[in-house]
């Protein structure tokens, strides 16, 4: 689907640039941000991987709009990003000034039906969606008992250091139940970062880390013999879960459970994971204009993010920074966060029912 | 040696980038930017950096670092200002130097205070250079060892500082840091997400209170009402007197002290998770236990100054460490650097335990000894300017205090962006001000506040690691518990609680305090214990299975409540004269006041509810112009003058940093053009 689309406008780029110049010139007769200022809200703090993604974006953001506004990033961290969030719901700016960027961190509590969130993903409108992929590793001597099933892991006392159950630690903990492993997540650590922290100090002894986050900080464990992959959560081609672009030679969580002895690729429980999996890496982040943005605002922000797409270095650039994942733009986009928003109401049903049983925590009150 | 072998040829490289024209000026223009932002409390080294972050694409690495490490190394410097002159702690790392920099300056010796801190300042950097220098290419298996029981460990030492710092009745002083835990615990856990003492119909409870409220409460907002009421300047004799060499030579008297605070600095600021918040406590307590005249301290002495601020400058150093070799930002000013490092040059630079490689370590040198080298531009910087900036202390403080009003208002919000954020301040503005009014220790409330969310989380993680160890063995699970770093901190720990304990009372971090009738300091009591009472009964309804949630709270509440037992006891058994009465109200400074103590508050409230209404340049203006006019005395035409000086200042730096102001009602009905906006 959308990435098929991708593949189509790559092709077609040499084509479409030409256009693209064209249509360029005729809307920037109509949108013209010369001398304003874009202010892009993030609802965490400085120190997160939105932060980092925004911050990325922004300079590239700022050449490709027509006159050249500084674009800004803001952060108005609160509340798991639902305050953040809350605040981009009332906003009705639609001249291209404020523009919002939200993470899976804020797709889960929309989708879990969490009490804070007042915000509705259909009102606003996506202008460029990046995924993300996400690698679980071991360390070596548990390793050695990984023979790309979990069968002879389901005796370990794993410990695991975890942001929180509601939060895209969801992903890696349901996928370890359903692999029969004994994980406990240690609760209330402050980012990924502590996590591998935690496994280096042998406090943990399972961890997962984000694409940026594994070639960072964990690549280097691997090498050292300090770590060793386990498997990623893959990667989405047609609804389909492939390996992992950035990890061709690390099998994915289906590819494990298929061999794991009691974990199923069919059912309540992996739709269930399917589902938040989707809603949370292949489509993670995701930027937005307000509600009632007229569409040639739109539409200038979409030719400005193919603009950045198209240029000679993005492809080296964000490949460090953000991991070999595609970029949604304009229609993509949107199907992209339909893609992330439209969990079944039996999935959400059922993590709702886990998170209550498994950690005791309660969404509704 | 091996060691000196990988040590020189970097080191030469790195002073080979750093010693060019182009790299030092953009240290100096960091330097600058970073003095300029520090000396408005509450903003500090993010607010800087976010300023620079746009034009760090692409930039020249080693000038890109020189601009951004320039700015982030003098922001504790620079904060010294605010403590220091105005009794507001700038920032975490400056809480500290407070107790006894703001009595000095009330001596008419700011500037004396002043350059003693920028020369510990100074000196601590150094020293932190010097250290890392060796330090970092060990360090990776040293901040491993720091596990979570070790963590915990060096929470507690923090923790503990409080004995010292508890007043004249210990039992005072350890309900206060019991309140300031108990705060602390307020909103979503950590754990499990339970709420405590909050509800999701208030958003605001449930993120938590954030310390620059609660930092601006407990201490600017009592200080600021106190001199407001006498109608005086700061410096009691309305003139200076020490100037900056008899700093500098304080310094020198005490220059051991600063070394070993400065080690202090350097060793907990390398510890991920812990931060700047306990480095300035702890080296305040270690100044205290070595001094052998204790009876200064809190009244304006030296040493209180020295430790601290060789202490925090130093911990900028450790900080790198963390976030250098490992990658997680040892504070938020760490985590805005790490992301705008990837940003430089070709954006190849990542920092993670390559940069402790021979192919980066000369850039690592080249950040370890810029933050050197812009403390010490910082440093020659402020003193040079403290001789003129401290002449603030001899100004009638009645046309000092509304644009102090208007600063740590807008400071507040920027916290939090949100209306509630002014309440919260005012709601500590009062808490603080019954603190100090009833002599119960602010200092031990907020180190309790501070270290309330580490102690928690480590104490709940660590019991949870410690049962799987225990599964494994008893001798792992002890082992894990037990390690050689955490029996010190246990050794060091008791030893600091039990002198702190025997010379508490004769540190009086309130200064002198008479007593006056018993209801006043009862009723106060009744509201904290029934404050205890509700919070306990609030977490005990939490679910079992969310044990970790609860458990904290309850067992401080718990522990609180014993306390306040004790004191009502004491209270009904001892005669109006004890020390435990002690009122400010009663006599002294306060009750001799020209003014009301709720007139004056009721002017900064005057503030607040107009923001809510009509937003706070819109407000401010209208407070301004009539505060000086009515309350100082001014002519129509000079309170203009200054109303129209408060707003330019104000909106400059707004624009400039690229903020916003407090919106209120009419906001939200109307769309106006910036600032009114």
């Amino acid at each position: 689907m959308s990435l098929f689309k991708v593949s189509i406008r790559r092709m077609t780029l040499g084509l479409a640039a030409a256009a693209m110049t064209l249509a360029h010139a005729q809307t920037a007769a109509a949108v013209n941000l010369e001398g304003k200022t874009v202010t892009w809200t993030i609802p965490f703090s400085e120190k997160g991987g939105s932060a980092k993604w925004a911050n990325f974006f922004a300079p590239l953001l700022s050449e490709a709009l027509p006159g050249k506004p500084t674009v800004v990033v803001k952060f108005m961290p609160g509340a798991g990003s639902t305050k953040g969030a809350n605040w981009f719901q009332r906003q009705r700016k639609g001249d291209g000034t404020v523009m919002f960027g939200s993470s899976g961190s804020t797709q889960f509590p929309y989708l879990l039906g969490d009490p804070r969130v007042r915000y509705e993903y259909k009102d606003w409108n996506p202008v460029m969606a990046t995924g993300t992929g996400g690698v679980a590793y071991l360390p070596p001597d548990l390793a050695k008992k990984f023979d790309g099933s979990a069968n002879n892991l389901k005796d370990v006392n794993f410990i695991y250091g975890s942001q929180g159950a509601t939060r895209l630690d969801l992903v890696p903990l349901l996928a370890w139940k359903m692999l029969g492993l004994n994980v406990k997540p240690v609760f209330g650590i402050k980012g990924r970062g502590d996590g591998r922290l935690m496994f280096e100090r042998g406090e943990a002894n399972i961890d997962y880390q984000t694409t940026s986050g594994y070639l960072k900080g964990v690549a280097s464990l691997v090498k050292a013999g300090k770590a060793v992959p386990m498997m990623t959560w893959g990667s989405l081609i047609d609804g389909k879960i492939v390996r992992d672009p950035t990890f061709p030679e690390v099998p994915t969580f289906k590819e494990v459970c298929e061999k794991t002895d009691g974990c199923e690729t069919s059912g309540k429980a992996w739709d269930a994971w399917k589902a938040f999996f989707t809603a949370g890496f292949p489509v993670q982040k995701i930027a937005f204009l307000p509600q009632g943005t007229p569409q040639e605002v739109i539409d200038t922000f979409t030719k400005a993010f193919d603009k950045v797409k198209a240029r000679p270095d993005f492809a080296q650039l964000s490949s460090k920074r953000l991991g070999k994942y595609p970029m949604f733009v304009g229609k993509d986009a949107k199907a992209a966060l339909d893609q992330a928003t439209s969990v079944p109401e039996t999935a959400k049903a059922f993590v709702v029912q886990w998170l209550n049983d498994e950690y005791g925590v309660k969404l509704k009150k | 040696m091996d060691l000196v072998a990988t040590v020189l040829p970097a080191l030469n490289d790195a002073f080979a980038l750093i010693l060019q024209p182009g790299v030092l000026m953009y240290l100096a223009l960091g330097v600058v930017m970073g003095l300029a932002i520090g000396v408005f409390p509450g903003l500090g080294g993010i607010a800087g950096l976010s300023l620079v972050l746009p034009f760090m694409f692409g930039m020249d690495t080693v000038s890109g670092l020189a601009l951004m490490v320039g700015m982030v190394a003098v922001v504790p410097t620079s904060d010294t200002f605010a403590s220091v002159l105005m009794g507001i702690p700038g920032s975490s790392a400056s809480q500290a130097t407070v107790l006894d920099g703001f009595p000095l300056a009330k001596r008419g010796e700011a500037a004396r205070a002043l350059a003693a801190a920028f020369t510990s300042s100074l000196f601590g950097g150094l020293v932190g250079a010097l250290f890392l220098t060796f330090f970092i290419l060990i360090a990776r298996p040293i901040v491993l060892a720091f596990g979570l029981p070790e963590m915990l460990m060096i929470t507690i030492l923090g923790l503990s500082m409080v004995a010292i710092l508890a007043g004249r009745i210990p039992l005072k002083g350890l309900a206060a840091a019991g309140l300031g835990l108990v705060v602390g615990t307020i909103g979503e856990a950590d754990a499990g997400g339970s709420l405590r003492m909050a509800s999701y119909d208030l958003p605001y409870l449930a993120d938590g209170f954030k310390l620059v409220i609660v930092g601006l409460g407990i201490f600017a907002v009592p200080e600021i009402i106190a001199l407001l009421r006498q109608d005086r300047s700061i410096s009691k004799t309305a003139e200076l007197g020490a100037g900056w060499a008899a700093g500098v030579r304080d310094w020198w008297r005490n220059k051991w002290l600063s070394v070993r605070c400065s080690l202090i600095g350097v060793m907990v600021g390398v510890i991920p998770g812990l931060g700047g918040s306990v480095v300035d406590w702890i080296a305040y307590g270690h100044s205290v236990q070595t001094t052998k005249d204790k009876s200064n301290f809190g009244k304006g002495e030296v040493r209180g100054i020295v430790g601290p601020e060789s202490s925090n400058n130093a911990k900028e150093g450790g900080g790198l460490v963390p976030t250098l070799i490992f990658g997680i930002p040892g504070s938020g000013s760490m985590a805005v650097f790490m992301g705008a490092v990837a940003l430089l040059g070709a954006g190849d630079l990542e920092v993670g335990p390559q940069m402790l490689s021979a192919d980066y370590l000369d850039v690592t040198y080249s950040i370890v000894w810029l933050l050197a080298l812009a403390n010490v531009v910082g440093t020659i910087l402020c003193i040079g300017l403290s001789g003129h900036i401290a002449k603030l202390t001899t100004i009638r403080f009645t046309l000092l205090a509304p644009f102090l009003f208007m600063l740590i208002s807008f400071a507040a919000f920027q916290s939090g962006q949100n209306l509630a954020d002014l309440a919260a301040l005012f709601g500590f503005g009062l808490i603080g001000i019954f603190l100090r009014r009833f002599e119960w220790s602010r200092p031990a409330f907020l180190i309790g506040f501070v270290l309330s969310n580490p102690a928690e989380t480590f104490a709940n993680q660590a019991y949870q690691v410690a049962g799987s160890k225990f599964q494994q063995g008893f001798d792992v699970g002890m082992a894990y518990l037990f390690g050689p770093i955490t029996l010190v901190l246990i050794v060091v720990t008791v030893v600091s609680v039990v002198l702190g304990i025997r010379q508490a009372r004769l540190i009086m971090s309130e200064g002198d305090v008479q007593t006056g009738t018993k209801r006043a300091p009862m009723v106060f009591l009744f509201v904290i214990s029934a404050y205890f009472i509700i919070s306990f009964f609030d977490a005990s309804l939490i679910d079992d299975r969310l044990i970790t949630d609860k458990i904290f709270p309850m067992l401080i509440s718990g522990i609180a409540i014993l306390c306040c037992g004790v004191l009502l006891i004491s209270m009904m058994r001892n005669p109006e004269t004890h020390v435990i009465f002690a009122d400010r109200e009663s006599s002294g400074d306060d009750a001799d006041a020209a003014h009301g103590l709720w007139p004056t508050l009721a002017w900064f409230g005057f503030l607040l509810v107009l923001c809510s209404l009509v937003g706070f340049i819109l407000a401010l203006s209208v407070f301004l112009l009539i505060f000086m006019r009515l309350r100082a005395g001014l002519s129509w035409a000079h309170a203009a003058v200054y109303t129209a000086g408060g707003i330019a200042f104000m909106c400059a730096m707004a624009w400039v940093l690229n903020r916003d102001f407090p919106p209120g009602l009419l906001q939200s009905m109307v769309d106006l053009p910036w600032p009114f906006r």
